[in-house]
């Protein structure tokens, strides 16, 4: 549904995204996660066809994202909702869904029973005569997906729609996006919260400028942020750690608690422990513990870009 | 160009607009104290037939001027205000060309200007006419002259000031500065009136009239094109802060 190959924007001398590449299936959420300044936002708006690449090529739909021809057509099949959510303070909530319905070519019959249909699923149909300026940051960002649903598309692009929102309304919008997963909606998100990525994404993407990792976020924790063993020995005594530096792996030991960084701990586990009993050493529990989005996500951004 | 989105917009901001008192305000306040301020002169002092003959077209001409003032207002709000608000990326992401967008805009700003400045034009004649309706033995207005000067002139010079005012909130960021180089669209029409006060351009002369009203038709195609040439919606998102 979404494909980017070799995207790249450069403001000038400054390369904002650089060869990015990527796949979104039909009915799948995507997270783009990076941290400020990593190209995230112009992704998106290179995506909705808001501004211009410089090189490479991406499709929405089948539809070319650097064509003007095409450019209209992905507009039309797309929901956005950028970090600013861009309502009218001086219209009220019902004002607001009908502009963008009209916008959006939505027949007059379908345009208000859809309004009253999203405004009552966001708790905003009692509201529906009240001036926006009025509405507190989590019921503009609610009115702000429900403007982004109003012509049913089947692409949407969320640019942060959780950052500075209280747990209940950051809630909200996470239900909702589930909702969308549902539906079959095919979902891009741009977000900081790693936790909120790990909990709806099907598939996240680790970008600083250039693209640092994709996959599923337990492929990412398991691939990329590594995975340790941890051994508990009754006695640490000085045999076992000869034997252990003899391996030449990366740990750490605290006390009589061994952790051992590896690629892979089920096929080195064997040889570990084998060297442990060797010499002497009793084991009261080894255990495998996998890393976090959190370690994937600050190993990967710290990393160089491979060029 | 799909008018009708145009339009969606252009309701948009009549909406947005009622709600905006100082908009308002700014719109009715100039032509009604320029229409009772300029009937005023007419009723505080006798001034003879053939003086009046030439004062009247050139009191008329002020709605030209005005139509130069008042659109400011609305026009150059329009794109920076949905900057300054940030209510633009999302209708940029929206299906509607950058054409439908300033045209959107340009009606906006149009309708509720020319509306006022009729509106106003019409209450001066009224008012004119009762005052000078002993000197002259008639009604001065409406005569043909006025007719091309309120019907003619001011829609040109409304629409070239609400074209230029798009094209200066296009490029500039902040609304501030927008409505101040939005302002300088007076001074042709101040120059025009200035030249004919001394008798350069006769503006009680019909061919002068319709000589004046065709190069403000030309400036206005001109612009339109101005306006589209500069509206860059990628400089807008990125370079604006």
């Amino acid at each position: 549904m979404i494909d980017a190959d070799g995207l790249t924007k450069k403001f000038g001398d400054l390369t904002a995204v650089d060869r990015l590449t990527l796949h979104v299936n039909e009915g799948e959420i995507f997270g783009l996660l990076g941290p400020n300044g990593a190209g995230k936002t112009t992704t998106v708006r290179m995506l909705c066809c808001l501004i211009s690449k410089t090189g490479g090529s991406a499709r929405i739909a089948g539809y070319d994202v650097g064509s003007e021809a095409d450019s209209l057509k992905i507009r039309q099949l797309i929901g956005f909702v950028p970090d600013n959510v861009g309502l009218y303070d001086a219209l009220t909530a019902y004002d607001n869904l009908d502009f963008y319905g009209r916008l959006y070519d939505v027949p007059d019959d379908r345009r208000n029973e859809k309004i009253r249909q999203l405004l009552e699923m966001l708790d905003l149909w009692e509201k529906k005569d009240v001036l926006v300026g009025t509405f507190s940051k989590g019921m503009r960002q609610k009115l702000a997906l429900a403007r982004a649903m109003i012509h049913e598309p089947r692409v949407l692009f969320f640019d942060e729609p959780t950052a500075n929102l209280d747990p209940e309304a950051a809630k909200t919008v996470r239900d909702f996006i589930l909702d969308l997963k549902k539906q079959k909606r095919t979902i891009f998100l741009n977000t900081h919260n790693l936790d909120e990525a790990r909990r709806v994404c099907d598939k996240i993407g680790i970008l600083n400028t250039s693209l640092r990792a994709l996959g599923s976020p337990e492929e990412l924790e398991r691939n990329v942020g590594g995975r340790a063993t941890v051994i508990v020995l009754e006695k640490l005594t000085d045999d076992v750690r000869v034997a252990l530096k003899g391996l030449h792996v990366d740990m750490d030991i605290v006390e009589n608690e061994v952790t051992i960084r590896l690629e892979s701990p089920e096929k080195e586990n064997p040889s570990i422990l084998d060297a442990v009993f060797r010499a002497g050493g009793r084991v009261q529990s080894a255990t495998i513990v996998g890393s976090t989005l959190e370690d994937a996500y600050i190993k990967l951004v710290r990393k160089e870009a491979v060029p | 160009m799909r008018l009708a989105k145009s339009w969606v917009i252009s309701r948009k901001d009549f909406k947005a607009f009622r709600r905006k008192k100082n908009v308002l305000y700014t719109l009715l306040i100039f032509p009604i104290a320029i229409s009772i301020l300029l009937s005023a002169v007419l009723t505080v002092k006798q001034i003879p037939a053939a003086q009046l003959s030439s004062l009247l077209p050139a009191f008329a001409f002020f709605y030209v001027i005005l139509a130069g003032v008042v659109p400011t207002a609305i026009a150059s709000y329009t794109i920076v205000g949905e900057k300054v608000e940030k209510t633009l990326e999302p209708l940029l992401a929206a299906p509607v060309t950058d054409g439908e967008i300033l045209l959107g805009k340009g009606i906006s700003a149009f309708l509720p200007s020319i509306l006022a400045i009729f509106g106003g034009s019409i209450l001066f004649m009224v008012l004119a006419d009762l005052a000078t309706q002993n000197t002259f033995g008639y009604y001065y207005f409406p005569n043909v002259n006025t007719a091309l000067t309120i019907f003619l002139m001011v829609p040109l010079a409304t629409l070239m000031s609400v074209e230029w005012n798009v094209v200066v909130s296009g490029r500039v960021t902040d609304v501030r500065i927008a409505q101040q180089l939005g302002g300088l669209i007076v001074l042709p029409f101040a120059l025009i009136y200035v030249l004919g006060e001394i008798n350069v351009i006769p503006l009680n002369v019909t061919n002068n009239l319709l000589i004046i009203s065709g190069i403000l038709a030309l400036i206005d195609v001109a612009l339109f094109s101005l306006a589209r040439e500069t509206f860059q919606r990628e400089e807008i998102l990125t370079k604006w802060k």
